[in-house]
């Protein structure tokens, strides 16, 4: 199953700034829902996004039930040596999504 | 919300079944362009828009072995983009059925007969996930259904159940979709129901669903009772609705509110 | 259950937020009274009031983007970008968004450094019904600055009946 879609240059300038956009699948159950039986769904959601660039975490988010269903975020970061962007989700009932992209910086 | 809307259309348009003029060719447009620009960004950035996450999944059922038979739906048809096309001319006139099959039930015929796998439950992960990626193929082409002169009963029948009205609410598809849209309903603009854009992530939906989907959603919203979902009903509609949309561009997988 | 935000505990207090101007310059109307826990106004000053810790936050350096008309209230788009030289020695260390109407005020809390190179992120969001939303801005120099939007959700026409 396609848990993510990342999207990050593949080559960048030295000192560039890069935008990178990260999609998640995953429902966002705010817990604020009632079914059809009258009993709240419970909250199900992811509660940190992280973004670490060759191991240095760059960017972090805490989402709260008011994030939409499978989450979308765009963000920058300069380009500053080649390697791998790491990015994590993770959330109620331990969920927990990597995905990975190489960059290429000159 | 609006039901009292919905009340006072249907009593303004009185009680005779008018047949309703088709939308004349130049001014059809799709829901897209009645989106907002952000909307439209959603729809337009395969890298934004959530329908990409069931196109992968797609990709690699298209790849995965299944049923008795262990085969692929590339042993057969090769690399997805060989289909390039395909989903623009769909619903498609079956000769062994002598139906119309839309693009889901042409997916289950491959699974059952081909693959001698179980058929995939309507609406399922699997089975829209073929569907987004078998559509995205096709993105950009422009639809044509119902050439095949064996359709055209199937076209008409779907011409009658998109004219005649139906529900509590006691509205035609056509009063709606051919006679008022533009106009705004509850806050949103009705649309010209083209399915240009399937199968879709609806925001409503927070997923992704198949046209046959929001055609249960439009029975809902005129409070009539739901076809089964295996109705031939929905597929005489839909093929009718996209012989309405001939000639225009497909979009799919698209993003709608 | 439902999880809803404890009422403030000690009395109730009358609190005009000055320092949150609305783009289109009306301030927050004062509410008196009893509060309930789903008074959502008074969760989100008060939401406010914690991240602030006694500061004040100036309109302004912050731009918040979002659609005035929404079509649904389950995904609506926006985008906060903050004007800042991101330098080591000056740039945004956090941004936070926060909403007036739905049942708790949090929506986000995003953290940068000078290594973002831009101070703008992009995201979707849930609202229950036409609102509010201000999103906060924290600087390395401990300052905070503030942009805020008024937005309404309509709901789709033909909605499902779940079987």
């Amino acid at each position: 199953m396609a848990r993510a879609l990342v999207n990050v240059p593949k080559r960048a300038r030295m000192g560039e700034i890069i935008e990178i956009k990260a999609l998640v699948s995953h429902p966002m159950e705010s817990g604020y829902r009632v079914g059809l039986n009258g009993a709240v769904i419970p909250r199900d959601i992811i509660r940190l996004f992280t973004c670490g660039y060759n191991g240095v975490e760059i960017f972090r988010a805490e989402f709260s039930p008011a994030v939409a269903a499978n989450p979308f975020m765009s963000f920058s970061t300069l380009a500053l040596e080649s390697g791998t962007l790491t990015f994590r989700w993770t959330g109620d009932k331990d969920f927990e999504v990597v995905e990975t992209a190489e960059i290429v910086v000159e | 919300m609006s039901a009292r809307i919905l009340l006072a259309l249907a009593a303004a348009a009185g009680a005779s079944l008018a047949l309703a003029a088709d939308i004349p060719p130049e001014q059809r447009r799709s829901a897209y362009a009645d989106m907002s620009p952000e909307l439209r960004a959603i729809q337009d950035d395969d890298a934004a828009n959530p329908a990409s996450l069931w196109v992968l999944d797609g990709e690699a059922l298209w790849n995965e072995h299944a049923g008795a038979a262990q085969k692929s739906c590339a042993d057969c048809h090769g690399a997805g983009g060989a289909l390039k096309g395909a989903a623009a001319r769909y619903p498609r006139f079956d000769a062994a059925l002598g139906a119309p099959v839309d693009l889901e039930q042409q997916i289950n015929i491959c699974r059952t007969e081909r693959q001698k796998a179980t058929p995939l439950a309507w609406e399922s992960h699997a089975l829209l996930a073929l569907t987004a990626f078998v559509a995205r193929q096709s993105r950009g082409e422009k639809i044509s259904v119902a050439e095949d002169p064996r359709a055209r009963p199937f076209v008409d029948a779907g011409r009658r159940l998109f004219t005649e009205r139906r529900g509590q609410i006691n509205l035609s598809c056509a009063q709606c979709h051919n006679d008022n849209w533009g106009k705004s309903l509850a806050g949103a603009p009705i649309p010209q129901a083209l399915p240009t854009a399937y199968p879709i992530y609806r925001l409503e939906w927070q997923a992704m669903g198949s046209l046959r989907r929001r055609l249960r959603n439009c029975l809902s919203g005129v409070r009539a009772e739901l076809w089964p979902q295996e109705s031939r009903n929905y597929v005489d509609l839909e093929l009718f609705l996209m012989s309405r949309a001939n000639g225009m561009t497909l979009e799919s997988p698209g993003a709608r509110p | 259950m439902i999880e809803a935000a404890e009422p403030h505990s000690g009395a109730r207090r009358e609190f005009l937020v000055r320092a949150i101007h609305v783009a289109a310059g009306a301030g927050f109307a004062l509410l008196t009274g009893a509060s309930t826990a789903s008074a959502t106004p008074d969760m989100l000053r008060e939401a406010i009031d914690e991240l602030l810790g006694g500061a004040q936050a100036r309109p302004g350096r912050v731009r918040l983007e979002i659609p005035p008309l929404v079509e649904n209230g389950n995904t609506v788009p926006l985008t906060v970008s903050v004007e800042s030289p991101m330098t080591e020695a000056d740039h945004v260390t956090e941004i936070h968004i926060f909403n007036e109407k739905n049942p708790q005020p949090y929506v986000m809390a995003a953290y940068f450094g000078p290594r973002a190179g831009r101070a703008r992120l992009a995201t979707r969001v849930k609202l229950s019904d036409s609102q509010r939303v201000v999103a906060i801005a924290r600087m390395s120099d401990g300052s905070f600055w503030s942009d805020s939007a008024d937005v309404i959700v309509t709901i789709a026409a033909c909605v499902e009946i779940n079987e």
